[in-house]
């Protein structure tokens, strides 16, 4: 069954210097060891390729059903340097919750 | 001792909702308020303008602000903590005893927090072998030391006990850490150990809760946003804390937003790097460790924070000058607004070539199309599209050049690509970059200044 990771998760996300934070929390627990099965860091790297220019780091925190990432040369040199849109990259957590996954 | 205060979140950065602060000392009981208001960058705008005026370079609405919200201040023994001082708290302080003045309030105890400035300092810091380099490069501060805009060091939330002790009523502090100013009420009122780093962590996540504003109370909530109450009259997060180190986030219960186990959540994920190491100049806090409760009503405890000892360094934020930018944009309507716009861009930038005007980047996106996303935008079928926004914008060393590029962007109007408008705002004009530099420096060489300042 396909779902998007926004069936069972949302999340925010927000700028640390080129990098861009990307925070997504599952609903409940199943969906928590979902995320963590097809949200690894070489696929979110995959996911965003043309947006995410560096290395993805993946951090768990399953005290709030949580994944954190950190994506790397991301924001076009960041913050006030950055000639992006968004420059912050506050949509890129939407951007992942519209990943399509294939579930049993 | 108290057995519990709250502290209200009234500002997540300068520029938030200006009626947030004034409903958060009217609406309901409160012991603190705290605003953050410095970006990264803020502390360049406000040097320059100390720069062209010596009384000038600290938050402007705080002096209004102060004006609204003191009475009741006064009234219900609320404090006030804010970074607004900027990079000047003492202009600041003065700025609000004459407001203080106007309303015939004649007792009022100030404190500014100074020393974080060390834009004067750098050469001497570098010659005594503390290279500042910048975290994510790795370059010695050298490289843009002839450029540099401002220099400060974060401090944490001590300076601001001490000034609480002192008996300050308002604290002003120039560049301190925003979890610093909702911990520093905790550790003053509970008497809290400085070596008890569970309890400093408790109090630093209050404070990352509460330092973006609405955003832990149902503001830009990804997950169910359709939930939340009344967004235009939005309380703001209160911390209701208590000595062991626990807390409940909730708001007033007459203003709209929404505290949940997801609205915080989405909170404690942002903006953060490794959880179990975020770093503050008071400890390192382990988010990991968090444990949230949804108690319902808009309450939701958080307990059971681990934290471990700071490390020897503040953090220094440094910027500086690094060329000029502009944004240009033109709207196409139907029909082919897509395929219009990609062509008036190539023309735009052929022109440019023909000028020989030198970018460092030239970057074009189609607001509607994929301006958030890049190329994870899904292909749309264009006859669908009812408009287009064509999004341009440059940065270059070279002044000339991007005061140039301002000027090809109308012209495409009547030499381009048909159905286009929406130039309305004059030509783009060449803005200042300001870009950051990140860098450690040892705290053994800067020392926090607590000056009291009283209105008698």
């Amino acid at each position: 069954m396909k779902i998007k990771i926004k069936d069972i998760a949302h999340g925010r996300s927000g700028d640390k210097g080129d990098a861009a934070n990307v925070g997504i929390i599952a609903y409940d627990d199943k969906g928590y060891e979902i995320i963590k099965k097809h949200l690894t860091e070489e696929n979110v790297k995959k996911y965003f390729e043309g947006v995410c220019f560096g290395e993805v780091k993946r951090w768990e925190m399953p005290n709030i059903r949580a994944l954190n990432f950190l994506l790397n040369n991301t924001l076009g040199g960041g913050g006030t340097v950055s000639l992006k849109h968004d420059a912050q990259g506050k949509t890129l957590a939407a951007a992942l919750l519209r990943m399509e996954i294939d579930v049993d | 001792m108290k057995d519990k205060i709250r502290i209200a979140s009234g500002q997540g950065f300068w520029g938030d909702l200006i009626e947030a602060p004034y409903l958060q000392v009217t609406k309901g009981n409160i012991d603190y308020l705290v605003m953050d208001y410095l970006a990264e960058v803020t502390m360049s705008i406000l040097q320059k303008q100390k720069n062209k005026n010596p009384n000038a370079g600290y938050a402007k609405d705080i002096p209004p602000l102060m004006k609204r919200i003191l009475p009741f201040c006064v009234e219900k023994k609320i404090k006030v903590i804010t970074n607004g001082g900027g990079v000047n708290p003492e202009a600041c302080a003065n700025e609000i005893f004459n407001v203080a003045r106007e309303l015939g309030i004649n007792n009022l105890k100030i404190a500014v927090i100074l020393g974080d400035d060390i834009r004067t300092r750098i050469d001497s810091l570098v010659n005594e072998g503390h290279p500042l380099k910048n975290m994510e490069t790795g370059e010695p501060v050298d490289r843009i030391k002839d450029k540099l805009l401002s220099a400060n060091v974060y401090f944490g939330a001590f300076p601001i006990v001490e000034a609480l002790q002192k008996g300050a009523d308002i604290v002003i502090t120039g560049r301190t850490t925003d979890t610093g100013l909702t911990l520093a009420p905790m550790i003053y009122e509970f008497g809290w150990d400085k070596k008890n780093f569970d309890l400093l962590a408790a109090g630093t996540v209050a404070g990352h809760i509460l330092e973006c504003g609405a955003q832990a109370s149902g503001g830009n909530f990804l997950g169910d946003w359709q939930s939340v109450d009344n967004f235009a009259e939005i309380g703001f997060p209160i911390a209701e804390a208590y000595p062991d180190g626990s807390f409940v986030i909730t708001k007033h219960e007459n203003l709209g937003g929404k505290v949940s186990f997801e609205t915080v959540a989405e909170q404690l994920v942002y903006e953060i790097g490794d959880p179990k190491n975020y770093i503050t100049p008071d400890c390192i806090a382990d988010f990991t460790s968090i444990k949230l409760q949804d108690l319902g009503n808009n309450r939701v405890k958080v307990y059971d924070i681990k934290g471990f000892e700071d490390t020897e360094f503040y953090k220094v934020s440094c910027s500086y000058a690094d060329g000029y930018s502009a944004v240009g944009s033109l709207t196409y309507s139907w029909p082919q607004a897509l395929t219009k716009a990609k062509a008036a861009d190539k023309i735009l930038r052929k022109r440019m070539e023909n000028l020989n005007l030198k970018f460092d980047e030239i970057r074009t996106e189609f607001v509607g199309y994929n301006s958030c996303h890049g190329p994870l935008a899904k292909e749309i079928d264009e006859d669908s599209i009812n408009e287009l926004m064509m999004r341009v914008a440059v940065r270059s060393s070279d002044y000339d050049s991007v005061e140039r590029f301002g000027k090809e962007i109308a012209p495409l109007i009547l030499t381009g690509p048909p159905a286009v408008t929406g130039f309305a705002g004059g030509r783009p004009k060449p803005s200042d970059v300001v870009a950051y530099w990140p860098a450690l420096l040892s705290k053994k060489v800067v020392t926090p200044i607590v000056k009291i300042m009283e209105l008698k």
